[in-house]
């Protein structure tokens, strides 16, 4: 085993680890604000492709990565205050159903318009090229990606954390009678934080357009991998979804690492199983009395 | 007065059970002059949907055809299509097809796997199944079926040819090679043919890996390549796993020679003239050069405003096959058209230089293939245009069964 190649792999699996992240922590936060499963987040995350690929020849690459979360997030927003508002307080079955369905409508949308075959799209050229840090290549696209999904994880840290806006969503999360009691409708906190998530979506669209095949279904491959980071990592913890992004990564390098490639994505689900029978509630999944 | 749910429910109920007594209706009237009823199943969704979606529309457009021209002997053509989703999937519905709605035949696939479920299906009721995208030799070998036929080429085809070009690069004797795989059938049987074909002419294996199908980032697997330092990287991938890999190959910046064994035009157009490289084998292209060929670009083009894919192209010679078989055989019987597509006298218009015609031991149609070699990014003259084609292979004085010799798939048995 050649020990250079194996410290590769473990580094490049974690740096894999922040694209789930974009995905993952847009799904956990709708969940935890309003127990709504966006079985869609995935849909959104190719509407994100396809509109950088719409948009790039009017306004650039980096154009496309500052505009097109806007217009994810818009339509995050619409999204919110159209379907998932009706379906807060019902059966969380129901909005499973609603999500499901909305994915396939957007998928079908998007073969309607686009087609089915994938669409070319290619890392623009400033970004093009290697980085290395000694002997280890990785591709300056990537690092380019990765410090942009840092900094909107950040960002939204900072808005959860240090803001008035986050106190109250955080408040939210954990009791939403108590919230209304003290008079603070949490309905604009839902918009906001439905079109915030979306929108982080549609940015990890855009981000990934340039390295995956864009095509109609890409959203669905994306959805699993989110999902596993969000169960593994625990709802509503905000660095158990960090945690678990990186861990995933981290687990799937590792089965290449050691020469098992063909198991690297079964692997992820057997950590989410391992973890589950260790704690059932993610790795650090808060007690939310509601979802008891 | 407004529907409550129960109403509604017994609307839906209703018209569900009047909209199924409308399809099959045509089973029940089938006569001699009713129309001649197809099943039509390939992959619309997942890793091969986007080749899937070019078969669709190529029977859309052979079927249009050929009612506009009046049918066949007067019959028209009637077109049952499916997405055929999983190897499960597609053998409950091709069964449906069969029991419910009758089907002369069932054409499609593209998946090994799929096929071999809906070739069972077919072979147990008698009906005829025309293989136009799975490539598996063992679907030509040890699991061939008596009703099965494959207008598609194999797997060994595909390795003789690229193999050939590899050797006349000096790409093989004593050179190693990167080989990754798709993680199912397809993927094991030709990497178990390019094993075949590096120990043959000398080579040696540099490094081999199994690619789960849906994998979408191949960054490890650029990581072990560029340590293993090959002299080729060979691929036997296949649909969207080929522009992921396509793609990122470029973005890491890797330059060991390409080439591969499995191959669709639609995987190069959807990695760009940007990343696309190598030498690949392919079935047909769109810049093939004989009249039918041309005819077929521009019927195609001017209905979907793009020209047709490899997988297009093999939908649409199945139904034309089909066609011209129920036309000889006047009339619709699975065993006389079996006899007729084992007759060596049977040949077939494949838009290619030579006509083509079934191997009547496997029931593979044997036809000339190409192979298609990527321009540099800026000579590409269009999103399409981004490759050059080869002239048929093989050569025109070797026969057409030079390149099935060593398939890897067993042996067929047609009485089993």
């Amino acid at each position: 085993m050649n020990m250079f190649l194996f410290l590769s792999q473990l580094l490049n699996g974690l740096l894999d680890g922040f694209y789930y992240l974009l995905i993952a922590i847009g799904l956990s936060l709708i969940f935890s604000l309003g127990g709504i499963v966006n079985l869609a987040h995935g849909a959104f995350f190719a509407i994100g492709a396809y509109l950088a690929i719409a948009i790039t020849p009017y306004t650039g690459f980096f154009g496309a990565v500052i505009i097109v979360p806007l217009l994810v997030a818009a339509l995050g927003v619409v999204t919110e205050r159209l379907l998932f508002t009706r379906f807060y307080r019902v059966d969380p079955l129901y909005s499973l159903l609603l999500t499901f369905g909305l994915a396939m409508v957007i998928e079908q949308a998007l073969r309607w318009h686009f087609g089915s075959a994938p669409l070319a799209y290619n890392i623009p050229g400033a970004l093009r090229g290697q980085v290395f840090l000694g002997d280890f290549i990785y591709s300056r696209y990537r690092i380019f990606l990765i410090v942009v999904a840092v900094l909107a994880v950040g960002g939204l840290w900072l808005l959860l954390n240090r803001t008035a806006f986050g106190r109250i969503v955080r408040a939210g999360i954990q009791n939403p009678d108590i919230l209304a009691a003290m008079g603070i409708s949490l309905r604009p906190y839902l918009s906001t934080v439905a079109g915030i998530a979306i929108g982080l979506a549609g940015l990890a669209g855009v981000l990934m357009a340039p390295i995956v095949p864009v095509h109609p279904a890409m959203g669905g491959e994306v959805l699993t991998a989110a999902f596993v980071v969000v169960v593994i990592g625990g709802l509503g913890s905000f660095w158990g979804v960090v945690l678990a992004a990186l861990l995933v990564g981290l687990v799937k390098g590792l089965v290449i690492a050691i020469g098992l490639p063909s198991w690297s994505l079964a692997a992820i689900y057997l950590l989410m199983f391992v973890v589950l029978l260790l704690r059932p509630r993610g790795l650090m999944g808060e007690r939310i009395l509601r979802f008891e | 007065m407004s529907l409550s749910g129960i109403d509604r429910r017994r609307f839906l109920l209703t018209s569900g059970a009047l909209a199924a007594g409308a399809l099959g209706a045509p089973s029940i009237l089938r006569a001699q002059d009713g129309p001649i009823v197809l099943g039509h199943l390939t992959p619309r969704t997942g890793f091969l949907g986007p080749l899937g979606e070019y078969a669709v529309m190529a029977v859309d457009l052979a079927v249009e055809e050929i009612n506009a021209a009046g049918g066949i002997d007067g019959r028209q053509l009637q077109i049952l299509k499916e997405d055929s989703v999983n190897p499960q999937t597609a053998s409950t519905k091709a069964e449906r097809m069969i029991e419910r709605d009758n089907v002369m035949a069932i054409v499609g696939e593209i998946s090994s796997a799929s096929a071999l479920t809906i070739a069972q299906t077919a072979e147990r009721a008698k009906r005829l199944f025309i293989n136009t995208g799975a490539n598996s030799d063992t679907l030509r070998g040890s699991d061939c079926k008596r009703h099965m036929f494959h207008v598609e080429t194999q797997n060994v085809m595909y390795v003789n040819a690229e193999g050939q070009h590899l050797l006349q690069n000096g790409l093989v004797e004593g050179k190693r090679w990167y080989l990754l795989s798709a993680d199912y059938a397809f993927g094991h049987d030709l990497s178990k043919g390019a094993h075949a074909f590096l120990g043959r002419h000398g080579g040696e294996l540099a490094g081999e890996d199994l690619i789960p199908t849906d994998a979408t980032d191949f960054s490890s697997f650029m990581l072990k390549i560029r340590d293993a330092k090959p002299d080729l990287v060979a691929l036997n991938l296949a649909g969207t796993q080929i522009t992921s890999f396509l793609k990122q190959y470029g973005e890491f910046g890797l330059e060991f020679p390409l080439g591969g064994f499995g191959f669709d035009t639609a995987s190069a157009w959807a990695a760009g003239a940007e990343n696309f490289r190598g030498t690949w084998p392919c079935v047909w292209n769109h810049q093939i050069q004989t009249e039918k060929s041309r005819a077929f670009v521009k019927a195609f083009t001017a209905k979907y405003g793009k020209p047709p894919e490899n997988q297009a192209w093999g939908d649409y010679m199945a139904i034309q096959i089909l066609a011209q078989a129920i036309r000889d055989t006047k009339g619709t019987d699975p065993a006389a058209i079996i006899d007729y597509f084992e007759d060596p006298a049977t040949k077939f218009d494949m838009m290619k230089t030579r006509d083509g015609y079934f191997h009547p031991e496997s029931h593979q149609l044997l036809q000339e293939i190409y192979a298609i070699t990527a321009l540099p990014s800026g000579e590409a003259a269009n999103q399409w245009d981004i490759f050059t084609t080869s002239g048929p292979l093989p050569q025109p004085d070797q026969p057409l069964e030079t390149l099935i010799a060593d398939a890897v798939g067993g042996t067929c048995s047609f009485s089993s």
